[in-house]
């Protein structure tokens, strides 16, 4: 718990701008030793950029870096690191490549006297490591070869065993399930009890509240609240987070959702029979116009490989695609993206230019229809500024290079590539993940005023709420088999988790 | 149109970035440039022979034949990909257009003389056929473009060695020897179609729908798959383009040099990989251009002519190249980690 001891790290006045946008202004953050640490904001409001000048990543910032009550500066990651301080970043960084226990030993495998990899000696440290947070694989086995919520549980592991006295954990639990996230915050207690200090940012504030000791709440790059985790409130941090005067949408779905008759429109998609490898048995299903179709299942259910196949990118063994009755082989993304069949994969920067402009990112996907042979970029910019304005992307700047903005602002910008051109299907994945309940809202709104269009869509996702909220009719998913469909009838989060 | 509002949208992003992210980020572009003015300067000093107007013009005619080749490999390169073929494939180009076209009786090759335009045109056909094949095993078969070109590299030296069997071919028909080795006003054809070629390279990279494709498949392969482009398709025809410039070159080499004899070219593949990367196209794909081409070959052509100019150890030469070549890529890889910083 906090208590009157000296902080083991103080920043005093942290303001950090990217090309001249300010991401910190005057930000103070102090950090106890042996507490939780619970960091909640709306994307872009200053968690991550805080976390990157701690952990070294950002060096270039104006303000007093204290650590153990001197001023220090790191230059480096590896500053950081020498100095104790880990990170586990949104985005997974393994290697997919080499075995679980190289990936756990990344940077210090153990070595015998001529310098050599004591193969032996690291696979079964790496194994005990791993039993520890509940984790049982082969440690010799093949890191990319096991599901993405396996795969960040072991990098987590291999920070929180890194003997490191402060660790950051960035969205740590967006693809864990639910008894795995009891895994994690039982360890985190345990690191707590014997003296480390944690940082945890997520989006989920009932994790937040569950698992921290202090709360500090981030609006706009400024911190607009710090309290204790027992002092406060779920409404009470979402108000903070959002301000006042915004209606906290937060819907839990513990009651019963009725699902509508199906409707009468025109069948947009029809999928029979797919089959891929190990990952799809005989997925058979329709999409209408003005419907959205929901696809849930866990981690590993063939979800990301069916969406892939109805944007081309796989090319399924067995079963057939008909776009509005005429059956379709894609030989690429482009023969899918000319048949009108749009695609949001589930990690936006696999879709996104981080290095080109805004609007390059927006017009990509319609080059084709703006102009023939020759590129027509006061256009562009045209239609990107509209785009802009319409889903509010900030800065509202549509020659600045895209990784100057925020994640969930670049997540905007992935879906605004798809709307100046609406497709007849829309497939989108995890349209939610890691988004606070702002952007949330956002969303869902863009899908319903696209449904209300007349797009079909359809939504993969493994988060319920995602589902539940979006859908019109839902198909559960497992082991790649439709094991369930639910049209017209009561359905609520019990429910589709049983199924699933 | 929503112009009102979308001009202050336009505007307002430009200027928070300060000089130094400017600076930072155009780190590529202004390197070779900088590196340009230096040996310039340098030899200049150091020689009074070297910058004269005469010697300038033997600069751009010494450069011509790697320009046109290096057109294509720009293309290549900016998709992230490699053409090692590209002096194999000069060097067969320019060995099949005199062997479609009548020898004197004194050479001794079983070749098949044609009309010049067949010849040309056959021997055209052969580079687009092999940049093809290149396309093939790059994108269907999926064989990395270092291995396929490499491969593709000894394939082309066998057409070559099969077409002249050791010989030496002279005659190349009129258009080429035209273009090849002969001056309209003072300058060489060779020089104005190697700078048509690269304005022709420029023009298609900036303002054409393709060109963008090229720079987007090479910024981020993944995203261009994401945002339903046809990137196999790009890929095989950045391939056939490098081909086809590499067979001009080839082509124009030969009435350049006055004869068509196997390994001819051989240099020429390390001299079109310096210049595209010294000019600052970086070799990740997605940055730099034509541009930088030209300062690259520049670079390149007045390190060259310049050690010819000074007194120095014509063994040093080789040397003092391959330093100045790994000078650039170490500003090339340094370049772009700047840039990634100056974006996050």
């Amino acid at each position: 718990m906090p208590s009157g001891h000296q902080p083991i790290l103080e920043l005093r006045d942290i303001t950090k701008a990217f090309g001249g946008v300010e991401a910190l202004r005057g930000v103070d953050f102090a950090l106890s030793p042996g507490e939780i640490h619970g960091l909640v904001g709306e994307n872009g409001a200053g968690k991550s950029t805080l976390m990157k000048i701690i952990a070294g990543v950002h060096a270039d910032f104006s303000g007093r870096f204290v650590l153990d009550g001197r001023e220090t500066r790191f230059r480096s990651v590896r500053d950081a690191h020498a100095a104790g301080i880990a990170m586990v970043h949104q985005e997974l960084s393994v290697a997919p490549d080499l075995t679980v226990a190289e990936n756990v030993f990344l940077g210090n495998q153990p070595t015998n006297r001529l310098g050599l990899v004591q193969w032996r000696r690291m696979a079964r440290e790496a194994g005990e490591q791993l039993k520890r947070f509940g984790i049982d694989v082969d440690p010799m086995s093949r890191l990319g070869d096991l599901p993405i919520g396996l795969q960040q549980l072991i990098e987590i592991a291999r920070v929180l065993s890194s003997g490191a006295r402060i660790i950051i954990l960035d969205e740590p639990t967006s693809a864990l399930s639910p008894p795995e996230v009891e895994r994690l915050f039982a360890t985190l207690k345990r690191l707590r009890d014997e003296g480390t200090s944690i940082v945890f940012i997520s989006h989920f504030i009932e994790d937040i509240l569950r698992v921290s000791d202090v709360v500090t709440v981030f609006r706009n790059g400024r911190k607009v609240a710090e309290t204790l985790a027992s002092e406060t409130s779920k409404p009470a941090l979402i108000e903070a987070m959002i301000g006042k005067g915004r209606e906290a949408l937060e819907e839990t779905y513990s009651h019963d959702i009725m699902l509508p008759p199906p409707a009468d429109a025109p069948v947009v998609l029809n999928a029979s029979g797919l089959s891929l490898a190990r990952s799809l048995r005989d997925v058979s299903f329709d999409v209408r116009a003005g419907e959205v179709l929901g696809i849930y299942g866990f981690m590993g259910c063939g979800q990301l490989e069916l969406a892939r196949i109805l944007f081309g990118k796989l090319r399924p063994d067995q079963g057939a695609l008909a776009i509005a009755g005429e059956q379709k082989t894609f030989r690429s993304t482009a023969g899918a993206r000319r048949a009108g069949i749009a695609f949001v994969p589930e990690s936006r920067r696999d879709m996104l230019f981080l290095q080109e402009p805004v609007y390059k990112n927006v017009s990509i996907s319609i080059l084709d229809r703006i102009s023939s042979l020759l590129l027509k970029p006061s256009r562009e910019r045209v239609i990107a500024a509209r785009q802009v304005e319409q889903l509010r992307i900030r800065p509202a700047a549509v020659d600045l290079d895209l990784g100057m903005l925020s994640g969930g602002n670049q997540q905007k910008v992935a879906l605004a590539r798809w709307l100046s051109y609406p497709p007849r299907l829309l497939v989108l994945c995890e349209p939610t993940r890691g988004m606070d309940v702002g952007a949330k809202n956002d969303v869902i709104h863009i899908v319903r005023d696209l449904r209300a269009k007349g797009l079909a869509i359809i939504v993969l996702s493994t988060e319920p709420e995602t589902v539940l909220s979006l859908a019109d009719r839902v198909l559960v998913l497992k082991r790649g088999a439709v094991v369930r469909e639910f049209a017209n009838e009561q359905i609520s989060k019990d429910r589709l988790l049983e199924a699933a | 149109m929503t112009s009102g509002e979308s001009v202050a949208v336009t505007v307002d992003g430009k200027k928070p970035r300060g000089l130094g992210v400017v600076l930072r980020s155009q780190m590529r572009n202004i390197a070779p440039f900088l590196t340009l003015i230096c040996l310039f300067s340098f030899f200049a000093v150091a020689s009074p022979s070297f910058a004269t107007l005469d010697n300038f013009g033997n600069i751009l005619t010494q450069i011509s034949v790697t320009g046109i080749i290096a057109v294509g490999l720009t293309f290549v390169i900016l998709c992230a990909e490699i053409d090692l073929s590209i002096a194999a494939i000069a060097n067969v180009t320019g060995i099949a257009v005199a062997y479609f076209t009548l020898q004197d009786s004194y050479v001794n090759i079983a070749n098949v003389p044609m009309p010049g335009w067949a010849a040309i045109l056959l021997a055209l056909a052969l580079c687009a056929l092999l940049g093809l094949v290149n396309a093939f095993g790059l994108t269907v078969i999926g064989i990395p473009s270092f291995i396929m070109t490499l491969a593709m590299m000894q394939i082309a030296a066998g057409i070559s060695a099969l077409l002249v069997r050791g010989q030496i071919a002279y005659k190349v028909p009129p258009l080429v020897t035209t273009l090849g080795s002969t001056s309209i006003g003072g300058i060489p054809w060779i020089v104005i179609v190697a700078a048509l070629m690269l304005l022709g390279g420029h023009l298609v990279l900036t303002y054409t729908r393709f060109g963008r494709y090229v720079y987007m498949v090479g910024g981020n392969r993944e995203a261009a798959e994401y945002s339903g482009l046809n990137v196999k398709l790009i890929l095989g025809s950045v391939m056939v383009i490098s081909a086809v410039c590499a067979g001009i070159g080839g082509m124009l080499g030969v009435a350049h040099f006055g004869s068509a004899q196997q390994n001819e070219f051989d240099t020429y593949l390390l001299d079109s990989i310096a210049a595209v990367v010294v000019g600052g196209t970086s070799l990740f794909g997605g940055r730099g251009g034509i541009g930088n081409t030209i300062v690259g070959l520049f670079v390149l052509g007045v390190l060259n002519n310049g050690l010819d100019h000074v007194n120095i150890d014509s063994f040093l030469k080789i040397l003092i190249r391959g330093l100045i070549l790994l000078a650039a890529l170490i500003i090339n890889v340094y370049a772009q980690r700047l840039r990634e910083r100056a974006v996050e």
